[in-house]
C-alpha cells in the first residue's frame, strides 16, 4: 500500500520509511511558528517545560500581526512579551512592525518555507503552506512550546481526500472561488482530520497566490493539512524566495485515497459563502440583492500581490458606492510596496477606499474595521462564524478579491462582469 | 479519572470565536478568559456554569481558530468533561495537550440532554446518565495519547523527559 504526499513528508520527519493512516508518530519540525495572541500561552508553556534555550534559535519564528501594531495596552504586552523572549533566545526571524506581515503572507515570501518542509505553528491557518508541497499544520500553544523545547510535534498520520483538479478557471475567477465551491461541496467538517490533496493538470493554471489561498482554507473544511504537487510554478516561486533546496514528494501510484473529487475548473463560477459558515456558498448569479456596509480586501488568504492587482483592475477609474467602508489591507511591507510601485494603492485611494499597514486585524474581530449590529461586509478573509468580525449580529461574506471590489463599486454583492460592463 | 456533573448543551459547530471571541484575546489570563467563556453563543454561560459541570455537544466542536484560549476558557470555567459528537482536530490535541478531558461519542451526544446529571468513569470507558439510568460506552484513547494524559498534558511529558 503506497503513501500519500503528506504520509511521506511525516515518514521522512520522523525517521521512519513508511508510515500509514492511524498511525502516531513524532516528527522532526523545519519551522515552529506563533504570533502575537499565541505565542504569549506558548511563552508561559515552555517556560514551565523545564528548558532554557529553543531547540534552534533559525527554526522558531514569531510574527507580530494579529493585535499589531498594538491595538490596546494589553495586545502591547502581549508583543512586548514575545519581543523580550526572542530578544533573549536571539530568535533569528522575530517579526516586528515594520517587517512583520501577516504570517502567511510573510514566511513563503521571506523563503522560511520550502517544500518537502514540516511547519506546525500556532495558528490555525498555517496549513497555508501545503500550496509549496510542504507538510504544514496549525496546533495550539502548547505544541508550539513543545516544538521549540524540543523540535518535535506529534501526529496521527491522517487518511486524505485527493482534489483531482482539470480545465483552466475562467476570467476574474480565482483560487478563492474553488475553495470555497469545494468547502460548499464537502462542508465544515468534510475533511474532518484528513489530508486534502490537489493534483492534476488544472494546476498549471493555478497561480501560487491561487494556491497559497486554497490551502490556507484547507483548515474551514476542518483537514489538517492541504498540500499542491510540487511543479514548475512551485519550483520557481521557491528558487526566487529562498535558498534552501526544495524536498519534492510525490504520492505513490497505490496510495489510498478515502474519496476522490473532480473538479473541473472552467466550470467554477464566483462563489460567495454567506453567514455564517464557510460552507454555506452560494453563486453570484442566483442571489437576490444583499446591500453591504464594508468590503475587507486583504487577510493571509486573500491578502497579496495578485489579489489587490485584481482587485485594483475592478476598481480603476471607479467610486466605492456610497454608504460603504472599504478597507484595503497588503498582507506585508513588500506587497505594499509593489502595489504602491505597480499604482494598486492610487487606484484604491481615488477609489474611496482606505488602505492599512499590514495586519489580521479586521479578520479576527480584532481591531481596523468592526462591524456594529446588524452590518454586512464582503471580506476576502476566512471565517465568517457569529461576531467573527464583530457585533454578534453582523454578517460576514467571504468572497474572492474581484467579487470584494465589484462589490464595493456596487454596494451590494456583486460579480466583477457587473461592474465592468 | 472519574466525574460527575450537570450537562450544558450546545449544538453542532461551536467554533472557537464563539467560545472566547477574539476581542478577549488579548490576555492569556484563565479567569479572566473564563468570564468570557461561550459569551457570543450563550451569554448565560459564565454565570450558570459550576464546577464540574459536564459540556455537550454535535459534530465538529472547537472548529475554526487553533487559539489555546478556548479549551483553557472552558477548563477554567470549571467544566470538568467535554462530550462531543467530533471534534475539530486543532481543538482536540490542544485538550490533550492542556489536560482538558474530552470524548468523542456521537450516540452519547446525541441521547444526553441538557440538565441530565452524568457520571463519567473514563477509565473503564463508560458515561452514566444519572438522571435516565442510560450507560453509554466510550473508546479509550490510543496509548500514546493516554501516556500524555498520564504525565500531566504535554508540558508534563517534556518536563520529565517521556517526550523527547
Amino acid at each position: 500500500m503506497g503513501m500519500t504526499m503528506t504520509q511521506k513528508i511525516l515518514a521522512a520527519h520522523a525517521g521512519l520509511d513508511k508510515v500509514e493512516a492511524g498511525q502516531l508518530v513524532l516528527v522532526d519540525l523545519d519551522l515552529v511558528l506563533g504570533n502575537d495572541i499565541t505565542s504569549p500561552v506558548a511563552i508561559k508553556a515552555f517556560e514551565k517545560m523545564g528548558k532554557k534555550q529553543v531547540f534552534d534559535k533559525e527554526k522558531v519564528t514569531m510574527v507580530m500581526d494579529h493585535f499589531a501594531p498594538n491595538k490596546d495596552i494589553k495586545a502591547a504586552q502581549q508583543c512586548m512579551m514575545c519581543r523580550d523572549f526572542c530578544g533573549a533566545q536571539e530568535i533569528t526571524n522575530f517579526f516586528d512592525v515594520g517587517q512583520m506581515g501577516i504570517e502567511h503572507a510573510l514566511l513563503p515570501e521571506k523563503g522560511l518555507v520550502v517544500s518537502g518542509d514540516a511547519v506546525i505553528g500556532a495558528d490555525s491557518h498555517t496549513c497555508t503552506y501545503g500550496a509549496l508541497g510542504a507538510f504544514s499544520t496549525g496546533v495550539g500553544s502548547t505544541d508550539m512550546a513543545c516544538g521549540m523545547a524540543i523540535g518535535k510535534a506529534w501526529f496521527k498520520v491522517p487518511s486524505a481526500l485527493k482534489f483531482e483538479l482539470k480545465g483552466k478557471l475562467r476570467p476574474y475567477i480565482s483560487g478563492k472561488d474553488v475553495i470555497l465551491h469545494i468547502i460548499g461541496k464537502i462542508g465544515v467538517d468534510g475533511a474532518l482530520y484528513r489530508s486534502m490533496e490537489f493534483v492534476g493538470e488544472g494546476l498549471a493554471s493555478l497561480s501560487m497566490a491561487d494556491r497559497l489561498c486554497m490551502a490556507n482554507m484547507a483548515i474551514e473544511a476542518g483537514a489538517k493539512n492541504g498540500i499542491f504537487a510540487v511543479d514548475e510554478i512551485t519550483k520557481a516561486y521557491v528558487k526566487e524566495h529562498s535558498d534552501r533546496e526544495p524536498v519534492v514528494y510525490e504520492a505513490d501510484a497505490d496510495a489510498v485515497y478515502e474519496k476522490t473529487y473532480v473538479i473541473d475548473l472552467s466550470e467554477i463560477k464566483h462563489t460567495v459563502a454567506f453567514p455564517h459558515l464557510p460552507e454555506n456558498t452560494h453563486t453570484t448569479d442566483e442571489i437576490d440583492d444583499i446591500p453591504i456596509q464594508q468590503v475587507v480586501i486583504g487577510s493571509c488568504t486573500n491578502g497579496r500581490l495578485e489579489d489587490l492587482k485584481a482587485a485594483a483592475e475592478i476598481m480603476q477609474g471607479k467610486k466605492v458606492a456610497k454608504g460603504v467602508r472599504c478597507i484595503v489591507i497588503p498582507a506585508t511591507q513588500r506587497i505594499y510596496l509593489e502595489a504602491m510601485e505597480q499604482g494598486c494603492l492610487k487606484t484604491f485611494i481615488e477609489c474611496g477606499a482606505v488602505v492599512s499597514t499590514p495586519t489580521c486585524g479586521p479578520c479576527l474581530g480584532g481591531h481596523m474595521g468592526i462591524l456594529a449590529e446588524g452590518e454586512r461586509a464582503v471580506a476576502t478573509t476566512n471565517r465568517n462564524f457569529v461576531g467573527r468580525m464583530g457585533h454578534t449580529e453582523s454578517e460576514i461574506y467571504l468572497a474572492s478579491p474581484e467579487v470584494a471590489a465589484a462589490s464595493a463599486i456596487a454596494g451590494r454583492i456583486a460579480a466583477p462582469e457587473e461592474v465592468l460592463k | 479519572m472519574k466525574m460527575t456533573g450537570t450537562v450544558i448543551k450546545y449544538g453542532d459547530n461551536v467554533d472557537t470565536d464563539v467560545i472566547i471571541p477574539a476581542r478577549y484575546l488579548n490576555t492569556s489570563d484563565q479567569k479572566e478568559l473564563a468570564s468570557h467563556c461561550m459569551e457570543d453563543l450563550d451569554k448565560t454561560f459564565a454565570s450558570r456554569v459550576k464546577e464540574g459541570d459536564i459540556l455537550v455537544a454535535g459534530w465538529n466542536f472547537g472548529c475554526g481558530s487553533s487559539r489555546e484560549h478556548a479549551p483553557i476558557a472552558i477548563k477554567a470555567s470549571g467544566i470538568s468533561l467535554v462530550i462531543a459528537k467530533s471534534f475539530a482536530r486543532i481543538f482536540y490535541r490542544n485538550s490533550i495537550n492542556i489536560g482538558l478531558a474530552i470524548v468523542e461519542s456521537p450516540e452519547a451526544a446525541d441521547a444526553i440532554a441538557e440538565g441530565d446529571v452524568i457520571t463519567a468513569d473514563l477509565d473503564n470507558g463508560v458515561l452514566h446518565n444519572e438522571t435516565t439510568g442510560q450507560d453509554h460506552k466510550i473508546e479509550s484513547f490510543p496509548a500514546f495519547i493516554q501516556t500524555i494524559i498520564e504525565n500531566g498534558g504535554l508540558v508534563g511529558s517534556i518536563k520529565n523527559g517521556s517526550i523527547a
